[in-house]
């Protein structure tokens, strides 16, 4: 162990990043993406059930249901939840079938920085009315 | 010997028997199931571009809301709107379904089947119903 130590300096960065394992966030990144599914399944049914009751209701329904502080935080949390969800999903997908390694690593920066943008504007948008502005 | 050579022989033409692959292999269900969940993955994020401009559209007022709604009322609106649904049922069930598999439940030959026949005729149901209360709605 001592001698391990001390030989450190000789090591190249490879070998001495091999001795330290994985970088120990892949396990939890699994996970994360499993819990947020867990959490999106009701989210999904309040959204497609608030959708319907909305129909036909036109653009003072919109702002109406939005209006009220619980719809407003519930529509929040399926804006962000789904395009997290969106980018990550996309991302499996991107990793998978672009096999040219700069292509891949641009159509993800790409990816990320559009699902970023648009979760803005819609939960932008949800505050605009939430808030009355 | 000079059939094998011939039919090796990279000018020859001659068809030689290929390992099963996607274009001569039957997917089992399981597998349509899989890359089904994959291809509504595809889909509905790019629907998130009509929730956004749902959104949006609402927020910038009466007359950009009646442009959207507009165009999900139109032939093609409604078209996509079947499609979006249809997927938004399918990839939840399939997901809660994935969710059970990967906590280490129903992984097995027979309930992975059984599932998947319950899936496809759920999301055809649901979306059946979905779009039959809508157009009710409307």
């Amino acid at each position: 162990m001592a001698a391990n130590q001390s030989d450190v300096g000789f090591r190249s960065p490879l070998a001495r990043v091999r001795g330290l394992g994985s970088a120990k966030e892949g396990g939890g990144h699994w996970l994360n993406y499993r819990l947020l599914s867990l959490a999106y399944v009701p989210l999904v049914l309040w959204f497609v059930i608030s959708v319907m009751s909305l129909l036909g209701t036109g653009h003072a329904g919109v702002v109406l249901f939005l209006q009220n502080p619980v719809n407003a935080v519930l529509m929040l949390l399926t804006v962000g939840v789904t395009f997290h969800h969106a980018a990550y999903g996309m991302v499996e997908v991107f990793e998978d079938y672009i096999h040219v390694k700069m292509v891949r690593l641009f159509a993800i920066a790409l990816l990320k920085g559009v699902c970023l943008v648009l979760a803005l504007a819609s939960g932008f948008a949800v505050l605009k009315i939430a808030l009355g502005a | 010997m000079s059939d094998t050579q011939a039919a090796t022989g990279p000018k020859t033409g001659r068809q030689r028997p290929l390992s099963p692959h996607l274009q001569v292999y039957r997917l089992p269900l399981p597998a349509i199931a899989s890359i089904t969940h994959r291809i509504t993955g595809i889909g509905l994020t790019v629907g998130t571009l009509l929730l956004a401009w749902w959104l949006i559209a609402a927020a910038a007022g009466p007359e950009a809301y009646a442009t959207a709604a507009g165009f999900i009322g139109s032939p093609i609106g409604w078209l996509l709107m079947a499609g979006w649904v249809w997927a938004l049922w399918y990839h939840t069930l399939n997901g809660v379904r994935h969710l059970a598999w990967d906590a280490g439940y129903g992984l097995e030959l027979g309930p992975v089947y059984k599932g998947g026949y319950v899936i496809w005729g759920a999301s055809v149901g649901l979306t059946i119903a979905t779009l039959g209360v809508a157009a009710f709605a409307i």
